[in-house]
């Protein structure tokens, strides 16, 4: 298993949130991308979409099921990874950097206190298992 | 926790992924469902398939008893060990489970093979105890076997090289054909589409045999796998796409009855043609990128709506394929080769292509 990068903040529903200036970049975890299995497909959110935290924005498929993405902060869709089209399977190869999936410019900051720390994920991970 | 089978510790000890399965703990996979699919289309995989339920039928009035109680008629068996694939109806014609019956071979020339599925073993062995009522017949199911299914182009080699006094036996085998080895009896059929074998034996020697396997470079394939290769391989999965609210000739099944012989369900089936089959079972490919799943909508243009019955995304394709049971159109309309299908809210094109999606190994569209 891949260590949770520490510079970065994390959703108790699985998604990593890089932060640079006002730009949220934001991806699924190692645990997620493993406890999904082989991805075939990836649906993103669209451009100019406006998502508040906790909505739907996008959803995996691995052979065996869905699983939706949610938004970790509110704000506007500025980016989407269109590589994850053709190349789900990058998800499972590198899921914190390759595998990137969206950007969010962020509207409220506020919102980031309730992200947890690479640490607390960790422990929330562990918690979730047992 | 759930019934376990011969093979379980080889399973943890290969960190697969288990799941409940009919009440089995079972492997989904255990390293990656396309590996292991792509090992079975390309050289050679093997499924723990000892859930399922193992018959043996002896006595005086055996033959009879099967003709009545199948679709497909066993006396089409002319060989030693020849397999057939069959549905056993209820009188209603709906479809009570799918199955393979074995022939008698040399060394055991009065007993018939019954392989029924795992979910529906106690409704069947029922089933069957009940219509042996008027027939001399013994029904015995063997818990102590364990069975491995070996499938793909170097299986019956891979076998072959770790069992040589197994391997002159497997050797002649026909498609569809089984013959005993001792306690052991292999069979040249299968659930993927590929050439192969499933290999009945103790349960006490599975372990060891699993693990000469494994040495040999078989790649272990869980339930996953076995999905992915069977839907691509247009084999139905009871349960999914036939039901006891399906008969064969709303399944794709039609092929396997034999209407030349008395059995239950006949009479239901016969009335049913009369009054027009009114669904049928197609395959789906996806036009665009996802994934099919079981119960979605499915629009025919012009026709009606129906139902997938079972999806999932072909690694072979690289395409979502699915069964869908669809209204059939009226006679003289042209066929209906586009549908939509509705995948969480929105609907998306598909063609409608006829079963298997895969053969040998490759893509058939």
């Amino acid at each position: 298993m891949r260590a949770t990068p520490a510079e970065r903040k994390y959703a108790t529903s699985h998604e990593w949130v890089l932060i640079e200036d006002d730009i949220a970049i934001v991806g699924i975890t190692d645990h997620a991308q493993d406890a999904l299995g082989d991805l075939v497909f990836v649906e993103l959110p669209d451009v100019g979409d406006v998502v508040a935290a906790h909505d739907e924005a996008g959803v995996v498929e691995s052979v065996k099921a869905a699983s939706d993405i949610f938004a970790p902060l509110s704000g506007e869709i500025v980016a989407i990874n269109e590589a994850l089209v053709d190349s789900p399977e990058i998800v499972n190869s590198d899921p914190y950097h390759d595998g990137w999936m969206y950007k969010i410019r962020f509207s409220d900051i506020a919102e980031l206190d309730e992200l947890l720390s690479a640490e607390d994920y960790d422990a929330h991970v562990e918690a979730e298992e047992h | 926790m759930g019934l376990q089978t011969a093979l379980y510790a080889e399973h943890l000890a290969l960190k697969a992924r288990i799941v409940d399965f009919g009440g089995w703990d079972m492997p989904v996979q255990y390293s990656s469902v396309l590996e292991e699919h792509h090992a079975v289309r390309r050289s050679a995989g093997m499924f723990d398939v000892s859930h399922m339920t193992f018959l043996e039928l002896e006595g005086p009035d055996a033959e009879p008893y099967l003709r009545n109680l199948l679709a497909n008629d066993v006396s089409r068996l002319k060989t030693p060990g020849k397999a057939l694939y069959s549905a056993m109806l209820k009188e209603d014609g709906g479809i009570m489970d799918d199955l393979i019956v074995y022939a008698p071979t040399l060394a055991n020339p009065g007993r018939w093979r019954v392989i029924v599925n795992c979910g529906t073993r106690a409704k069947d062995i029922a089933w069957m105890q009940a219509r042996a009522a008027s027939f001399r017949v013994t029904l015995k199911e063997r818990e102590d076997l364990a069975m491995i299914a070996v499938q793909g182009p170097e299986a019956r080699a891979k076998v072959a090289a770790l069992k040589p006094a197994l391997a002159e036996l497997a050797n002649g085998l026909d498609v569809f054909q089984g013959v005993e080895a001792g306690e052991w009896f292999v069979a040249r059929t299968g659930y993927t589409g590929e050439d192969g074998l499933e290999i009945l034996l103790p349960g006490s020697e599975a372990p060891a045999f699993w693990r000469e396997l494994l040495s040999a470079g078989v790649m272990a394939c869980g339930l996953g796998a076995r999905d992915t290769l069977r839907l691509e391989a247009g084999m139905n999965l009871y349960g999914n796409d036939m039901t006891e609210a399906t008969t064969p000739l709303v399944s794709n099944m039609a092929w396997t009855l034999a209407w030349d012989h008395d059995f239950i369900g006949k009479a239901a089936l016969e009335a049913e043609k009369a009054a027009g089959v009114k669904t049928r079972l197609v395959g789906l490919i996806l036009e665009g990128k996802g994934v099919l799943r079981a119960h979605m909508r499915v629009l025919v243009p012009g026709v009606g709506e129906g139902e997938t019955t079972s999806g999932t995304f072909s690694p072979t394709l690289e395409k979502a394929i699915a069964l869908a049971r669809i209204p059939v159109s009226d006679a003289g309309a042209p066929a209906v080769e586009q549908v939509q299908v509705e995948i969480r809210g929105k609907v998306f094109d598909a063609r409608v292509v006829r079963p298997p999606f895969a053969r040998n190994g490759k893509a058939l569209f």
